[in-house]
């Protein structure tokens, strides 16, 4: 301990501003990375509220249809792209060259790179919501024709901001990969890996097969808008559902990039608060791959009602039925690790079990959304924003809160406020359920989704869905002062942290030193 | 845990359909079809829930009595090769289960053949048009929910949002056929009851198809975001005896032939602005906003505008055949010739525009044809 945090003395990060500007150090560039997409968090967490704000009754209130539009739009965007997604690469960052035992990341400069992207990438996205015309209005899946020929001028804005944004995860995904690829200590096999490396590997593959999709995608519509092409324009031979499809090839696989690392974040933190080894370890990677396989034939399930032939509605239907399978075995492996161990239930076990729970309830609601005839009657209904949103909040972001929960002591040395964790935990699971369960039911009695207004059989359970919102939105306030707290006076932490943590991380003192496993730590 | 499952428990129950006309689940609906896929999703939610009880059950065992605080002692067991193998073959089977009725549900509904009645339905932003193909009868229709309801500055009806000018009529009984198509950007045409769901695409034609088996009247949304009015583009239909239909259809062709005769008439200023008025509001406030000022950016304003209060042939051009590439749609087919000479007046001479011009329905019907 006293020989490492001398030897961090002479290597330590710069002053001030120029620090974080020109870092290269895994371990800075992951902790701006976490607060940036707390940021987004944050700022698409208020576009949701005036959603649910203008939802909570009848009639129009606070917001015009145009706006509510772009609310939707930016709302997903910025949650999708600027809040979970970085989140991840934070974590990834700042754990995945601790959990292989390298030194830092194999491509730090581009690391810097990716990042700072970033921030420039989002302002533009942003600043479309004071040109004239507004900000996108079309939704996140920004469907053509009405993301080109009717777009507001500000489209053109909108899709540079994708543009880098996929370049910043490209260059990030590299970065992961070949860091694990490359930097592992002698010793850690592939098979060996932890699980969280694991999924980030398998997710960094995805990333670098769709995102160039996602690019092709925007420049098509960019093309049509500004030089005359008709790629989507039926009046000019064009095809519309053209661009779903290739929407949907890039969309598919976005949706387990946003979940695979959840997975191996709740792998890693059920085994330590059980006590007791994660059960099924190389089914947990087959199963993850399988999953990641998988999701490249399945796209056409977000599009079985624009019209597709039998045999293609038949083909989609079984395949998405199948990744119920190793989404099942996932599952019960988790529950596996929870039998016959000894558990105690600190914040990021209780994010993760209700992880468990609630993320699984959205793979039902998935399952049944696969059975193609019945997707006829979900299809664009508030059944499908239940759906998504519980694989995604309590999914994807209950996960990113367990992880930085967990290795928040590593990060800076200090516990958190426990009883503060357990009311923020508390709060978001009730506010969550409050928010999303009650859009099934509105969604099975036929409110379609993205409408600013609605018939008056949908009342009482949107304005539950509002209380409960509002009540899942500020309980983040809870969390944003638990993290200031213990960065500033926290409890001092052992470099163990947690009485059942097994990894290289853990061996490293708390706060981790700023340049960690200078010599490669050797692996039995 | 046991708090979280109360919690779930009384939501559950607070929210049991004690009121009238709220439901929670889907509709059992008016067709066969509609009927076949209730069954399916009643099957596969149950499903989901036996699974989930055996899931949870066994979690929440681990949580109560495997817990440290208990003195639990953790086992050292992680892997069992026969367990994996029977949570990955048994889910499996169920799958196969779920898959073979879907499937025979999905090649029902793809039975596309031997329509009694075809009808073309075009989606607009926003309203639909319907076109009885076989019978020369072609009308739009859109929300007839005045705008005071929506701005809360009038009481709400039951129907709020649900309601059209003119619905669409079909006969009980027999294969109604719909073609579906776009006139601008992706619609999606869903009356739940009938369980048809099918996206409306410029340049493509899709089909469905119900029979109905009980007269009555049933209401849709649109169901695939179009634009600012997505919310505001209901669908109705009312299934009528085939004998109250036929005599639907004779009254809708006379009123037509009514409609045609009036553009002969003469028309004075006072008539056309307000008739022009009624059609404005209808047809092009959503866009053009009620003072004509448009909105920055998205649409442009009447009031003042170069086309208003410039040359008249531009103006009906204008309205007539639409602005290829933008958001402004030709009226020509969508407006009586009566219903186009007064609103382009009304535009002409509202809001302080006071050129003085009136177009006539004649001129109009001139150009129409």
């Amino acid at each position: 301990m006293t020989s490492s945090s001398a030897s961090t003395h002479h290597h330590g990060p710069a002053v001030g501003l120029s620090r974080w500007l020109y870092t290269t150090n895994h371990k800075d560039i992951g902790t701006l990375y976490l607060w940036f997409s707390f940021a987004m968090f944050l700022t698409g967490g208020c576009m949701a509220l005036l959603i649910r704000a203008e939802l909570f009754q009848p009639g129009l209130q606070l917001i015009q249809p145009d706006f509510f539009n772009q609310m939707t739009t930016m709302h997903g965007l910025i949650m999708v792209f600027g809040a979970v997604m970085p989140a991840f690469v934070g974590l990834a960052n700042w754990m995945i060259p601790m959990m292989v035992g390298a030194p830092d990341m194999a491509l730090p400069r581009m690391n810097n790179w990716s990042f700072w992207i970033l921030p420039f990438a989002f302002s533009m996205m942003l600043s479309t919501l004071f040109m004239e015309g507004g900000a996108p209005n079309f939704g996140w899946t920004f469907y053509a024709p009405l993301s080109t020929t009717y777009a507001p001028p500000s489209v053109t804005f909108f899709i540079f901001a994708v543009h880098m944004m996929g370049i910043s995860s490209i260059m990030g995904a590299i970065n992961i990969i070949a860091t694990i690829l490359n930097l592992r200590a002698p010793g850690m096999s592939m098979m060996k890996l932890p699980l969280f490396v694991w999924t980030w590997l398998i997710t960094a593959f995805l990333l670098i097969a769709v995102m160039p999709v996602l690019a092709g995608v925007v420049t098509m519509m960019l093309m049509d808008i500004h030089f005359g092409t008709s790629f989507f324009n039926a009046a000019g031979g064009g095809d519309p559902v053209l661009f779903q499809h290739v929407f949907w090839f890039f969309g598919h696989p976005e949706v387990y990039i946003m979940i695979l690392p959840a997975f191996g974040i709740v792998s890693e933190i059920i085994p330590t608060f059980a006590r007791k080894r994660l059960f099924g370890y190389p089914s947990m990677v087959y199963a993850t791959a399988s999953i990641a396989l998988l999701s490249f034939i399945v796209w056409a399930h977000h599009m079985f009602t624009v019209g597709l032939p039998l045999v293609a509605e038949v083909f989609f239907m079984f395949a998405t039925m199948l990744i119920a399978v190793p989404t099942g075995v996932k599952v019960f492996n988790w529950v596996a690790t929870m039998f016959r161990g000894s558990m105690t239930f600190e914040t990021p076990m209780l994010f993760a079990l209700a992880f468990v729970v609630l993320f699984t309830i959205g793979g039902f609601s998935g399952l049944m959304l696969a059975i193609a005839p019945a997707d006829f009657q979900y299809h664009d209904t508030y059944f499908v924003v239940a759906h998504f949103h519980y694989v995604l909040v309590p999914g994807a972001v209950f996960a990113i809160m367990a992880g930085a929960y967990y290795w928040l002591p590593k990060w800076c040395g200090n516990y958190y406020n426990e009883t503060m964790g357990k009311v923020h935990f508390w709060c978001s699971f009730v506010g969550v359920n409050i928010t999303f369960f009650p859009m099934h039911f509105i969604g099975l009695a036929g409110m379609p989704r993205r409408i600013p207004d609605y018939a008056l059989q949908f009342a009482d359970f949107n304005a539950v869905a509002t209380v409960g919102a509002f009540m899942f939105g500020f309980s983040q306030l809870i969390f944003l002062y638990n993290v200031i707290h213990c960065i500033r006076k926290g409890r001092q932490a052992s470099s163990e942290v947690w009485e059942g943590s097994h990894g290289l991380e853990w061996t490293l003192p708390s706060p981790a030193p700023y340049h960690s496993f200078s010599e490669a730590p050797k692996v039995k | 845990m046991k708090r979280v499952i109360f919690g779930l428990a009384v939501l559950l129950v607070t929210a049991s359909p004690s009121h009238a006309d709220w439901t929670m689940n889907l509709t059992r609906g008016v067709t066969d079809i509609s009927r076949e896929i209730y069954d399916l999703h009643m099957v596969i939610f149950w499903i989901c829930v036996v699974i989930g009880v055996l899931v949870f059950g066994v979690m929440l065992w681990s949580v109560v009595y495997h817990r440290k605080s208990r003195g639990a002692k953790a086992k050292n067991f992680h892997e069992s090769l026969l367990v994996e193998i029977t949570w990955t073959i048994v889910p499996f089977i169920i799958l196969i289960g779920m898959a073979v009725p879907a499937t025979a549900t999905l090649i029902k509904m793809y039975d596309n053949t031997e329509a009694d009645i075809d009808i073309q339905v075009t989606g607009y932003q926003w309203k639909w048009r319907y076109q009885y193909l076989a019978e020369n009868v072609d009308f739009f229709s859109s929300l007839s929910t005045p705008r005071e309801q929506i701005n809360n500055t009038q009481e709400k009806t039951t129907d709020y949002l649900l309601e059209v000018d003119n619905p669409l009529v079909i006969p009980v009984g027999k294969k109604v056929r719909f073609l579906l198509t776009a006139n601008d950007v992706i619609h999606s045409w869903w009356v739940p009851e009938f369980a048809v769901k099918k996206d409306a695409i410029p340049g493509f034609i899709n089909e469905a198809w119900v029979i109905v088996d009980k007269p009555g009247v049933y209401r849709g949304q649109c169901a695939e975001l179009c634009g600012k009015e997505h919310g505001f583009m209901p669908i109705v239909v009312e299934v009528k005896t085939v004998a109250e239909y036929e005599s639907w259809l004779a009254e809708v062709k006379q009123a037509d032939a009514k409609q045609q005769q009036a553009a002969m008439k003469s028309w004075n200023l006072a008539d056309l602005m307000a008739m022009g008025e009624e059609v404005y509001n209808k047809a092009c406030l959503a866009c053009h906003q009620a003072e004509g000022e448009g909105i920055p950016g998205a649409f442009p304003a009447l009031k003042n505008s170069p086309v208003a209060l410039g040359e008249v042939s531009v103006h009906i051009d204008v309205v007539l055949n639409g602005k290829p590439g933008t958001a402004m749609q030709a009226y020509k087919e969508q407006l009586s010739a009566v219903e186009l000479a007064a609103v382009i007046t009304y535009e002409r001479n509202a809001w302080g525009n006071k050129t003085g011009d009136i177009v006539t329905p004649a001129q109009i019907a001139e150009l129409k044809e």
